[in-house]
């Protein structure tokens, strides 16, 4: 691939895509405040990885962040998701009661707040890794983006 | 819209400027035939429908649409793009006025159904005096977290968000089951890149693998 003209571009994207991946985290943690939360943030932590293959070539990130691992990612959101409801089965509660998983003092909501965190690091874990393997199943059939295709 | 009186001819402007966008790139879509162009434009769409929701106060929905359509949707339909050919083929004789018709007949009928809607932002209306008011009420003293969407989202519904994790894991693996993991090509690709860097670095060396 002929690096010269997209100098521009690939500085521009160099700075920009860790500043994506921060705010998508940023999103995530301050759901609870803010609009936003896992699935936002999920997409956009994808977003931040596709861009970088958009721009570098698929080859690149398959290498730093594998296929596999993508799927994985997803199934483990997934996983996580439900295990806090098994979890809170299991501490005596409903079935994503979040107030059985942390027992505290009648009027605290430690358990709710843990639980809301948790299931959306599932959210974004299950979000991020399945958009990813989406993207990497359609793009990863062609070898490589030439300038004339778009 | 008690409250909102001596604005309300701005968010009228406003929301005849956005909707008047929108409907010129909806043409634009429809008349083009260049598919990355239809696919920019329709990233240009998503961005513009969310600056709309903004405008209507629907913060969260503005904020997904704007990650989700504007986002990861183009992504995937560039990607998907490379798989198939660059323009579309033009419509002719019969198919060309079917969907109109079908667009305009239901046009039309979404139009005379919002006839019935209750205005915006109206207090009375169904939306604001059942369950909503429920939601902010109870919020505060049962999940003491700011944010009534996300209350509701993860806590009051969190099985309907564990059922659309388990769709968008769905899509996930239905399309990996038909298009394949995406590294049977590539991987090919990539080992063999990885095995002519190993040659280049100890050259005359054995091969590792």
């Amino acid at each position: 691939m002929n690096g010269d003209h997209h100098v521009i571009l690939r500085v521009v994207a160099k700075a920009l895509i860790p500043i994506i991946a921060l705010f998508g985290f940023y999103v995530h943690f301050h759901g609870e405040y803010s609009p936003g939360g896992g699935f936002q943030a999920g997409v956009i932590l994808a977003v931040s990885i596709i861009l970088y293959s958009l721009i570098f070539g698929i080859a690149p990130t398959m290498r730093a962040v594998t296929p596999g691992f993508a799927r994985a990612v997803a199934a483990f959101g997934f996983l996580l998701y439900t295990g806090v409801g098994v979890v809170a089965l299991i501490r005596g509660g409903n079935f994503l009661d979040y107030d059985a998983l942390i027992r505290d003092e009648p009027g605290g909501h430690l358990g709710q707040h843990v639980g809301i965190i948790v299931i959306e690091l599932g959210v974004l874990f299950a979000v991020a890794g399945s958009m990813v393997t989406i993207f990497y199943a359609f793009a990863g059939r062609v070898s490589e983006i030439r300038d004339e295709d778009w | 819209m008690s409250g909102y009186e001596g604005s309300d001819l701005f968010i009228a402007l406003l929301n005849i400027t956005l909707l008047s966008i929108l409907f010129v790139i909806a043409i634009a879509i429809a008349r083009l035939r260049s598919l990355f162009a239809i696919v920019m434009l329709s990233g240009i769409y998503s961005l513009v429908s969310a600056t709309w929701f903004v405008a209507l106060d629907a913060v969260d929905v503005a904020f997904t649409e704007a990650s989700v359509g504007a986002g990861i949707s183009t992504a995937l339909f560039l990607g998907a793009m490379l798989l198939t050919s660059r323009t579309a083929k033009a419509e002719e004789g019969i198919t060309k006025i079917v969907p109109l018709l079908v667009v305009i007949a239901t046009g039309a009928m979404l139009v005379y159904a919002s006839i019935d809607l209750p205005a915006f932002g109206d207090p009375n209306s169904p939306a604001n005096t059942h369950v909503g008011v429920e939601y902010l009420e109870r919020t505060k003293p049962e999940i003491a977290i700011p944010n009534v969407v996300t209350a509701v989202l993860a806590s009051y519904r969190g099985f309907d968000t564990l059922g659309e994790v388990g769709v968008v894991f769905a899509a996930g693996l239905a399309v990996v089951l038909l298009l394949g993991f995406g590294e049977r090509s590539l991987g090919a690709t990539v080992r063999q890149k990885d095995r002519e860097i190993d040659t280049n670095a100890n050259p005359g060396g054995e091969d590792e693998r």
